[in-house]
């Protein structure tokens, strides 16, 4: 009887082992990127344009998920929207992984508001009042008399870490604040709600929304690119050390004149004029 | 001394002594036989032990993700009422999403018990037989509809709806949250009423009848008071339906980490908390470790409701003598 059970537990030993390891099983394409949402869009164009060359494994889950992914090693490029912090960098150290950041894209954080609201220009200071709560009528920075709901992008992405250094500087986001999971989110609610006030990339302005200038410069790939539009920000992706082969050919490849045309097609700005 | 080996019969009672000698002098063949014979039982404790194994490893992955947090903030940190993690000085005072969780749950349930113990009450007492049918299938559709299909739903139709009707400066509220959650954990809650009060034996029903009593009489007074703890456990794991619920909330609630009484203002729960702020946040950061004690609070809530339910619902069978 003690022989049996033994035996019939080394079976089921064995089976969940094989499971497990068939669950762990590695991917097999060239090259996996991973991370930010916000990058995402360039990283499938990249991925479509290489079909047939080299086999592109894409997946998102933000900045954070894609710099896990590098320091794990289960991705070689990691596409973040914000520089590594100093914890990420100790942590990748650590277990033998040196990131480097290559910019590769430009990206202004333009102010939006729905179509009928009159107000189409506010100042970095007016736009601190409105997402600190010390401003919360429209009619108090030119517009109509209503409430102004403020919409924000969740605290920890890359795009609120840019929006919160740049206009917030430290300061906390009134707590009557809506958030949203993403980009498309945000202009989602403030194209349907004449009260809100929202930001999003440059991929994203369409017609649902209006864009408002910022000190009088409106989000454009142009003003992105030359830097005088005030809320600009680079678009990274993270490798372990110089890389070579496969992945070395990719980057190069986006950092090129044809790659930065994607860029472009994308949404984005480009990191420098093209011809 | 050893027991001999013994087959089984069908009704599982031990059979005759298995002659086992001839497959232990056959060596390798002898295996090969035992493994023909003899498959199942290794095959379904794998199989089993897959779950098993699956939950250990989630339960200690979790608390030794969440357990930094005692010491980067104490309890009383993590207990706070500011939850403002990318702040300086960060906070991570997880009180505005145990309320939020708390609110929203709450008043889905006030919803969706009434509603769903009175369909409840229709299916198991009232319908004729082929009514019954269309309306026990009609809510497992309901229960089998995605839930990002319920927020969507929210998002597009009963948001707008609630900011026009109440004069809102944004749809995504509490309330609109509730009442999403009140139609999805409305089949959940239905459903295992329906099997308490389906439990409860016919002759309650003949004795209350056979004194005169009316139909509601004996509903309210007879077959209701008898299936009460079984109705008490659907009400239970409905909560925890409304609790762990993520996506239709993420959605609709609009995610204001604050502490609110009212229905009609945004809020965070536990599970959109670490749904919208996992993705970006640093591994091993203090934000990070946060998220997994949020993770805790939830996984302990999904226990003890998990656990009460049971208790109750055994405790109908017990009474019942099944």
């Amino acid at each position: 009887m003690a022989r049996r059970r033994g035996f019939q537990v080394g079976v089921a030993a064995a089976l969940v082992a094989g499971l497990f390891t068939l669950g762990f099983a590695v991917s097999a394409a060239d090259v996996t990127m991973s991370g930010s949402t916000t990058v995402l869009p360039i990283a499938q164009a990249v991925a479509e344009a290489y079909a047939g060359i080299y086999e592109i494994e894409v997946s998102g889950g933000g900045s954070g998920v894609g710099i896990t992914n590098l320091i794990d090693g289960t991705t070689m490029i990691c596409d973040s929207s914000r520089a590594l912090k100093a914890e990420e960098y100790v942590a990748a150290v650590a277990k033998g992984v040196y990131p480097m950041m290559w910019y590769v894209a430009n990206d202004a954080l333009s102010p939006i508001v729905h179509p009928s609201n009159p107000v189409s220009n506010l100042t970095i200071d007016q736009l601190r009042q409105i997402y600190t709560g010390e401003v919360t009528n429209w009619s108090q920075v030119g517009g109509a008399n209503i409430p102004i709901l403020v919409v924000s992008r969740d605290s920890s992405s890359g795009t609120y870490g840019s929006w919160s250094d740049l206009i917030l500087k430290g300061a906390a986001v009134t707590t009557e604040a809506v958030y949203t999971s993403s980009n498309a989110d945000v202009a989602n609610e403030v194209a349907s709600n004449p009260n809100a006030i929202g930001y999003v990339g440059l991929g994203y302005l369409n017609a649902s929304v209006r864009a408002v200038a910022v000190n009088g410069i409106l989000a454009t790939v142009q003003t992105a690119l030359d830097r005088t539009f005030p809320i600009a920000r680079p678009l990274l992706m993270v490798t372990n050390g110089f890389p070579t082969g496969k992945v070395f050919d990719v980057l190069m490849w986006i950092l090129s004149d044809d790659g930065q045309r994607l860029v472009l097609e994308m949404g984005f700005a480009p990191i420098r004029a093209l011809p | 001394m050893r027991r001999p080996a013994r087959a089984l019969r069908d009704d599982g009672t031990a059979g005759p002594p298995l002659d086992l000698r001839p497959i232990r002098k056959a060596g390798l063949r002898g295996l090969i036989t035992i493994l023909k014979e003899r498959w199942d039982r290794p095959v379904f404790l794998a199989l089993a032990s897959v779950s098993l194994i699956a939950l250990g490893l989630i339960l200690f992955f979790i608390f030794r993700e969440a357990a930094p947090i005692l010491r980067e903030t104490g309890l009383s940190g993590f207990f706070g009422t500011h939850w403002n993690p990318t702040g300086s000085p960060a906070s991570y005072g997880a009180l505005p999403m145990i309320a939020g969780s708390a609110l929203v749950t709450v008043a889905a349930l006030v919803l969706a018990i009434p509603l769903g113990f009175a369909a409840a009450a229709f299916i198991a007492e009232v319908a004729p037989r082929w009514m019954k049918d269309v309306a026990k299938s009609i809510l497992e559709l309901l229960a089998g509809v995605p839930s990002v299909i319920y927020g969507f739903f929210g998002l597009m139709i009963v948001a707008p709806a609630f900011q026009r009707a109440f004069g809102l400066s944004t749809g995504r509220t509490a309330l609109t949250a509730s009442v999403i959650l009140g139609i999805m954990a409305l089949p959940t809650i239905a459903s295992l009423a329906e099997d308490a009060l389906t439990a409860v034996p016919n002759s309650y029903r003949e004795a209350s009848m056979a004194l005169g009593a009316s139909r509601w009489q004996t509903i309210r007074r007879v077959t209701f008071p008898a299936a009460f703890s079984g109705l008490i456990g659907a009400a239970i794991l409905g909560m925890g339906r409304a609790v762990g619920e993520t996506m239709a909330v993420l959605m609709v609630a609009g995610n204001a980490p604050q502490i609110t009484a009212s229905l009609l203002r945004p809020v965070r729960t536990l599970t959109s908390a670490i749904a919208l702020e996992m993705g970006e946040t640093a591994m091993g950061s203090t934000h990070y470790h946060a998220l997994f004690a949020l993770g805790v609070v939830l996984l302990i809530i999904a226990l003890v409701t998990n656990g009460l339910a049971e208790w109750f619902r055994g405790r109908l069978a017990r009474k019942h003598g099944r």
